[in-house]
């Protein structure tokens, strides 16, 4: 049996410091596709050869929850070449499928390794995997545990999963930790954003600009499901006037133009062009989320992108007006 | 969580179903239930379109138009003039 596990690497159930710094590091978005393990059969504890197999990907996050929630249990971990994606991401791609499936089961000589022929699959695997074809081509059966590593335990005292471990949820703490990452990726243009408004002269508007961006990045993905509306457009729309508000009453009380009308006018400006914003990035927030599905994301895309060039070119229109009357002296 | 979005395009034809229960053990909005011998439309509303039911049913008794409800990867395949969209995991 030795001889044969020269390719068999070892791991453990421990999640040391170097492993919370690389997740900490994914959930900030740094290199997100370089979080990855090498695929093939690692052995957790002192596994034989009738010791369960479990299916993940090579994502750091997947393999560390999987690893981490099987303490105690000694098994085999049959690690699938996703391309460093979580199970889900990369079951919706294929990558982790049927055929990067029955390729590493016949690469790592898995029939050799063990004596049963079952592998357990995460459920969300199931997205890319046919289990029957698995059966087919590989001799193995599928069977799909839990959503989530850490139901495994609980799962495997009778291989029967409860209706709540077989469900997706998407909790207030599910949501908050995409957060950092979707703030990463929003830096930039908010800052260049913010910069090329405070040049061009309005310091109020530049930073109502960047509260409208980080509204629909950081506050949207907290509030989702207390926003009254079933769309994720017309929740950005909302969420955008209620942040935006106390700008555009700031920019009516306290600005340079005499006339009351052109104060009005840029709180107008404001309240058309800057919601715009945050409805847009909360209508992106769709892919990161768990449950909604294409064809009515595509309806929404459909629906709802033109108001939103509609709002923000009003805006956009309304802004340079005004600018064109302050520079040809109408002052009023 | 209210997660009922908008439309789907999952359907299910229970004559061709043999009761294998993979449609409701791999849906993770329990869409399906079974009711004895059959799989039934329990939930078709929160279907979000994964297309795990469809690929691990045995019988094709079930279609849906699968694939990643993301707006953004959406948008940027149609304005990359590709038809399918892809996300910017993987590929950065």
């Amino acid at each position: 049996m030795d001889d044969n596990r020269h390719d068999i690497q070892t791991t453990t159930n421990d999640i040391k410091l170097s492993h919370r710094w690389d997740h900490f590091l994914v959930r900030i978005g740094y290199k997100r596709s370089s979080h990855k393990i090498t695929p093939g059969i690692y052995a957790l504890g002192n596994p034989r050869e009738d010791s369960p197999v479990f299916v993940t990907a090579n994502y750091t996050l997947s393999f560390d929850a999987l690893r981490s929630s099987l303490a105690g249990i000694n098994c085999y971990i049959l690690v699938l070449d996703t391309m460093g994606v979580n199970v889900w991401c990369a079951a919706g791609k294929g990558a982790f499928g049927t055929d990067e499936l029955v390729h590493r089961v016949k690469d790592t000589g898995l029939k050799e390794v063990v004596s049963h022929r079952k592998l357990i699959l995460p459920q969300l695997g199931a997205a890319g995997v046919a289990a029957h074809e698995v059966k087919k081509r590989s001799g193995f059966n599928v069977e799909y545990g839990p959503v989530r590593a850490v139901d495994l335990p609980e799962y495997l005292k009778t291989h029967k999963a409860t209706a709540e471990m077989r469900r997706v949820k998407f909790t207030l703490r599910d949501r908050l930790i995409l957060v950092p990452v979707e703030l990463t990726h929003s830096l930039l243009p908010v800052l260049l954003v913010a910069l090329i408004l405070y040049l061009v002269g309005d310091l109020i508007l530049s930073v109502a600009a960047a509260v409208a961006i980080f509204g629909g990045v950081a506050l949207f993905p907290i509030l989702l499901p207390w926003i009254p509306t079933p769309n994720f457009s017309t929740k950005g729309y909302i969420l955008g006037a209620l942040v935006i508000l106390p700008f555009a009453i700031a920019r009516l009380l306290a600005n340079p133009e005499p006339a009351l009308w052109q104060r009005i006018g840029w709180a107008v400006v404001y309240m058309l062009a800057l919601p715009t914003l945050t409805a847009f990035l909360a209508l992106n927030f769709t892919g990161s989320t768990n449950f909604t599905s294409r064809s009515g994301v595509r309806r929404e895309i459909f629906t709802y992108i033109p108001v939103m060039a509609v709002t923000f070119g009003a805006g956009l229109i309304f802004a340079i007006t005004l600018v064109l009357i302050r520079l040809l002296g109408g002052s009023g | 969580m209210k997660s009922a979005y908008l439309s789907n395009t999952l359907q299910y034809n229970p004559e061709l179903c043999n009761g294998c229960g993979m449609c409701s053990t791999v849906c993770p909005h329990a869409v399906f239930a079974q009711n004895g011998r059959l799989a039934q439309l329990d939930r078709p509303t929160k279907c979000m379109e994964c297309g795990a039911c469809q690929l691990n049913c045995p019988t094709g008794a079930i279609m849906v138009d699968s694939g990643v409800g993301c707006a953004a990867a959406m948008m940027l395949a149609a304005l990359r003039g590709k038809k399918e969209p892809s996300c910017s995991v993987g590929s950065d």
